[in-house]
């Protein structure tokens, strides 16, 4: 059926002495936009008209998002740290006490021979102890000290990465009778590494909690929307609007609750990150000298407000199927 | 335009509306439905803008059978019926003209045409100077006529008065009922809903009479 009947159509023309124009599918389209651009605009002021409450909501929001984020941004960086450890395992041999100079030379040189061995540093007690007092700042501790309490050091690159045969290794090194102890630096990578995947685990499912957490609140808060307007939404329903009609404002609200809670959740790392970049950044110096806190950039933006809004758009979805077809003109 | 056949409706509470009443208002018609308060009347109305559900019959709009029609179509439905309301219906927060504006609005009718037919909605029902003014500044007449004019600015095929003329003083009545005459005069089938028998008497019009839910007709 026509959305003007022939008769009906013929009867206002006459009445008002208007032409009827056809109505192009072009023309309609445009009418959509429009409209949806005046539901976007209506909402969106709709929510700056009562500020305060919007503020709470979007605030409410932004802090749920906030959290798992900066925890986020916060693994990203320790893992930096690690990622930056050229990756591969270094062998310390520390030496007896005793051991002369020419003795761990020479096991040196021995060892280099090993196809399993990239490369041999050999780190006399004196040089460790010098490079002990540049970098830890107690030089004054070991001039107290009458003998360097240092052992020299071999440290070994191994040429195969395997942990399994490095850890063999290790074992028959740590038999050789000119070693003291062996330190292998893989194991607190690892345990670094595996710190991190629970970390990054931990930050997953407190995100997703707090991501439904985000649906609940602004699913609520489109329900009482939906509740405030009941009367207009039985009055578009009665002149002939379509559910997706109904629906639109409602999805422009939850539009703009996600948009407007992940952009304050955005400041709001920002802020965090801003306030601990000093104190992060000494702490971190004092072990490198190249260490700068990583923030957010263009690609995790985007993806904050994007996953914000569609959560937005998600959750006003969930109350719309719920609630709108509840009401009906009476 | 419409038909209705044999049609009963039963509420779930055991009251039955309407039993099998059975009518027809060919294209262009103009009737009045009176009867008592109860009688079935307003129940009548919503069957045909597919409030309601009859329990057993079936009610025609325009050809279409409306049992057998799905949900995501009653919109369709009711775009092609302008309804007026006793109590008006009007959103009180928009102001007259985006009131008038809606129907055309549902139907995505662009943004200048939207203008033009409003305007010339309004000056039908002689309200061009109030389209800015909110609907709870207007007195109970003119927010009658808003309601008229939103009614009739789709071009519907079909105009419904569930009681018009209810709040008004006899001269405001007419005024309303003058209105409804012109429509009909230009060929929209047009059914009214009304108690104000001495108003229906000098409109010399088709009568449906409802009566406890049975129809009986005085021409």
């Amino acid at each position: 059926m026509s959305a003007s009947g022939g008769k009906g159509g013929a009867a206002v023309k006459a009445g008002t002495g208007a032409t009827a124009p056809r109505r192009s599918i072009r023309g309609k389209t445009n009418a959509w936009l429009d409209h949806h651009r005046k539901v976007a605009y209506e909402s969106l002021s709709s929510l700056l008209r009562d500020w305060m409450t919007s503020l709470m909501t979007w605030l409410v929001i932004g802090i749920a998002i906030a959290l798992p984020v900066l925890l986020f941004v916060m693994l990203v960086n320790v893992g930096e740290i690690g990622e930056d450890w050229d990756g591969d395992p270094r062998i310390s041999l520390y030496l007896k006490q005793g051991v002369s100079e020419a003795d761990g030379r020479s096991l040196g040189t021995r060892l280099r021979q090993d196809a399993d061995i990239e490369s041999v540093l050999y780190i006399s007690a004196n040089e460790a102890l010098s490079e002990f007092r540049a970098l830890s700042g107690f030089g004054d501790v070991m001039n107290a000290l009458d003998k360097n309490p240092l052992p020299a050091v071999l440290e070994l690159k191994p040429s195969n990465a395997d942990v399994g045969e490095l850890r063999l290794k290790v074992a028959m090194l740590a038999r050789n009778e000119l070693v003291d102890t062996v330190k292998f630096d893989l194991e607190w990578i690892e345990r670094l590494f595996a710190m991190l995947l629970l970390g990054e685990r931990l930050v997953m499912s407190l995100g997703l909690v707090l991501a439904l957490g985000v649906l609940l609140v602004i699913g609520n808060t489109i329900r009482l929307a939906i509740e405030n307007r009941r009367s207009e939404i039985e009055i578009v329903k009665l002149v002939g609007g379509t559910d997706s009609f109904v629906r639109r404002p409602f999805l422009y609200l939850g539009f703009w609750y996600g948009l407007g809670g992940s952009v304050l959740a955005w400041v709001l790392v920002q802020a965090s990150l801003l306030f601990l970049a000093g104190p992060v950044e000494v702490l971190a110096q004092s072990y490198r000298d190249d260490f700068a806190l990583t923030g957010l950039n263009a690609a995790s933006t985007a993806i904050i407000f994007g996953g914000g809004t569609i959560l937005g758009v998600f959750g006003a979805l969930l109350a719309v199927g719920r609630h709108l077809s509840e009401i009906e003109p009476k | 335009m419409i038909r209705f056949d044999e049609v009963s409706k039963r509420y779930p509470d055991g009251k039955e509306a309407l039993s099998r009443v059975s009518f027809e208002l060919v294209s262009g018609e103009m009737v009045f439905l009176t009867g008592h308060s109860g009688a079935g009347k307003s129940t009548l109305m919503k069957l045909i803008i597919v409030m309601e559900r009859p329990s057993q019959g079936q009610v025609f709009v325009n050809g279409t059978n409306l049992n057998r029609i799905s949900p995501r179509k009653i919109p369709q439905i009711r775009r092609n019926v302008g309804v007026v309301f006793q109590n008006h219906q009007l959103l009180f927060d928009r102001t007259v003209f985006d009131n008038v504006a809606l129907p055309l609005t549902i139907a995505g009718v662009s943004h200048r045409e939207v203008g033009r037919r409003v305007r010339a909605a309004l000056s039908k029902v002689s309200l061009s100077d109030k389209e800015k003014k909110y609907p709870i500044t207007l007195s109970g007449g003119e927010q009658q006529r808003v309601g008229i004019a939103r009614a009739v600015v789709n071009k519907p095929a079909v105009i419904l008065a569930d009681e018009p003329t209810g709040n008004l003083d006899p001269d405001l009545s007419r005024e309303i009922m003058d209105l409804f005459n012109l429509f009909n005069q230009v060929g929209v089938t047009t059914m009214i809903a009304t108690h104000d028998l001495g108003l229906v008497k000098r409109m010399k019009r088709r009568e449906l009479i409802l009566d406890h839910g049975n129809l009986k007709e005085r021409q």
